[in-house]
């Protein structure tokens, strides 16, 4: 199963300001034990919103919104992806974190990530024809390439 | 937290520190069958005390301690208790006046060390393959017996008596627990490597049984190539299994249709390849390359899926380069299956009737008498040529081989497809 990660964004993080060495020294080693343990698939810090923008859909029309953004706790500062057994094991693994806003209070948040399979798994005609061309489709390819040998 | 949160969370904890747990205690008692027996003493603790105290801030060393209090609880009761005792009396009592942080420091010294020892002791030569596949699965992998035994399709009384046999041989031969050195580092590297593949190839293959793909057992074997990469990071081949694995694993999704039927590699869908997966295998084939002459044949396995993974669309596969690394595998590692891949390649890239040389000369290798793939790429080649009621015969040998049902399924597929062809010929005769 896979989950990401999401490390909330607070004031100090929006503002641009640099982790402590403490804490880069302390988040090296804890990417270190996740790389170890063959769990972690990515992690990424964000730069502040200042430095995004956000894309508003209005219907037909597309509007763009410069960042920063004001309401700080909606953001994010970074996030992992995790390749885990079970959410029982993500959370496990998010305790063993350093705290990624030392000396306050923080939220790391843990989302399961959706496999492919568990989008719409009954088979229904729409899919059952989308299958049928699919092989018909190899079948064709296939004569293709023996005409062209 | 209820009971319930709290047994969740121990399993998690398991998952994550049972392997390091047992591998340390071998260290300390030497044979690998009481460490784990004290691991699950260790475990059956934490399950009668943690509801009620919480879990601990670092598990994995209440873990640890309470493991080798137990370990001198049993030497206590052996006769070669005197110059154990002392020895782990002796380190006790150094550990108790040691500060808490100082005590993980010296734990984690020697848990690299003691892992890559399990890892290579769990995989090693004496033992038949099934047992070391079983035992590494069980001490490094974290599965239950029954996890075991329904991963290979066997009943799980033959799995729990695999690993009670290997513990026993590994017992008796007085195996020592170290990492090979020199000479003996690269066979005994090639088993541990053999042994997870194997257990990825169930996964993305499957041998028996009603589904082509689990993708559960990938990511078991996967886990554990990741944490061997790491544990032994100059070793090239290491790092070319991991690449050959993040790459076939991405195409896992792409594999099957929703109805469970098996796609081909070029009839894929590409989009639907994992981008993080196969960015992740490049990264380790470069890995591979760069501590090596890249000609390892895991890694020359994983160069070839990768030029599947950059090509943006089936037409678009450097066909010539596949057929060229085919030819340097063929070079370290021959053997039947890589002639056979070797002989697709070179029909995919100089056309069928070069490839079907190649395959009509392997017919007759008595080790690929019984596989399947061999009369299914042969069939292949002749539908491209246009012989299709030879193709037929052969898809048809070929669905008659595999005890996969889905593969099954989609040979016969391919043989009824031919019908059409020969009915049309016998017409305009």
């Amino acid at each position: 199963m896979r989950f990401m990660v999401i490390v909330k964004a607070d004031k100090d993080s929006e503002a641009g300001k640099m982790p402590d060495q403490k804490l880069l020294a302390d988040m090296g080693k804890y990417n270190e034990e996740l790389v170890k343990a063959g769990v972690m698939l990515a992690g990424e810090g964000l730069h502040p919103s200042s430095k995004g923008a956000r894309i508003r859909f209005s219907g037909n029309k597309r509007s763009v919104i410069d960042g920063p953004f004001a309401e700080t706790k909606e953001l994010i500062a970074g996030f992992w992806l995790f390749q885990v057994k079970s959410l029982d094991e993500a959370i496990e693994w998010v305790k063993r974190a350093p705290n990624p806003m030392p000396g306050k209070d923080s939220e790391i948040e843990i989302r399961q990530v959706f496999e492919a399979e568990e989008f719409g798994t009954e088979f229904t005609p729409e899919l059952r024809e989308q299958e049928a061309r699919i092989i018909k489709q190899a079948a064709e390819n296939a004569k293709k390439q023996g005409s062209r040998g | 937290m209820t009971a319930s949160d709290t047994h969740r969370a121990i399993d998690a904890v398991w998952r994550i520190e049972s392997a390091r747990l047992i591998a340390g205690l071998t260290r300390i008692v030497g044979d690998v069958g009481l460490a784990e027996d004290l691991a699950q003493d260790a475990l059956l603790a934490a399950l009668e005390r943690w509801p009620e105290s919480g879990v601990p801030d670092n598990p994995g060393a209440w873990l640890m301690a309470t493991g080798k209090h137990r370990a001198i609880d049993t030497f206590r009761r052996s006769e070669r208790i005197e110059r154990k005792h002392q020895l782990l009396g002796h380190e006790l009592e150094s550990r108790q006046e040691m500060a808490v942080g100082e005590l993980d420091a010296a734990i984690d010294d020697n848990i690299g060390d003691d892992l890559l020892r399990l890892v290579f002791i769990s995989c090693h030569p004496v033992l038949p393959r099934e047992a070391r596949t079983a035992l590494t699965l069980r001490l490094l992998g974290g599965l239950t017996t029954d996890e075991i035994a329904r991963a290979f399709l066997v009943p799980e009384a033959t799995v729990a008596q695999r690993i009670v046999r290997a513990k026993r041989t590994l017992s008796e031969h007085k195996i020592p627990f170290v990492v090979p050195r020199g000479a003996e580092l690269a066979e005994r590297l090639s088993s541990v490597l053999e042994v997870i593949y194997l257990v990825f190839n169930e996964g993305y293959s499957a041998t028996a049984g009603d589904d082509l793909v689990r993708p559960g057992l990938c990511e078991d074997a996967l886990r554990l190539g990741r944490i061997v990469a790491e544990l032994a990071p100059e070793e090239a081949e290491v790092h070319g299994l991991v690449a050959l694995m993040e790459i076939q694993a991405s195409r896992l999704r792409a594999r099957i249709s929703s109805s469970g039927k098996a796609i081909l590699l070029l009839d894929q869908d590409r989009g639907r390849w994992d981008q993080i997966l196969i960015r992740r295998g490049l990264a380790a084939l470069e890995r591979a390359e760069r501590l090596r002459a890249a000609n390892g044949p895991y890694a020359l396995q994983a160069a070839i899926v990768a030029c599947h993974a950059r090509a943006r669309t089936a037409a678009e596969t450097d066909w010539r380069r596949i057929a060229s690394l085919y030819d340097a595998l063929a070079a370290v590692a021959p053997s039947p299956v890589v002639g056979l891949n070797r002989a697709v390649a070179i029909a995919m890239a100089f056309g069928p009737a070069e490839g079907l040389k190649i395959i009509d000369a392997l017919t007759s290798e008595p080790s690929l008498k019984g596989y399947h793939l061999l009369p299914a790429a042969r069939a292949d080649l002749l539908e491209k040529l246009g012989r299709s009621g030879e193709a037929r015969a052969e898809f048809e040998r070929a669905a008659a081989l595999t005890r996969n049902a889905r593969e099954r399924e989609l040979l016969l597929d391919r043989a009824r497809a031919q019908n059409a062809d020969n009915h049309t010929h016998r017409e305009k005769k």
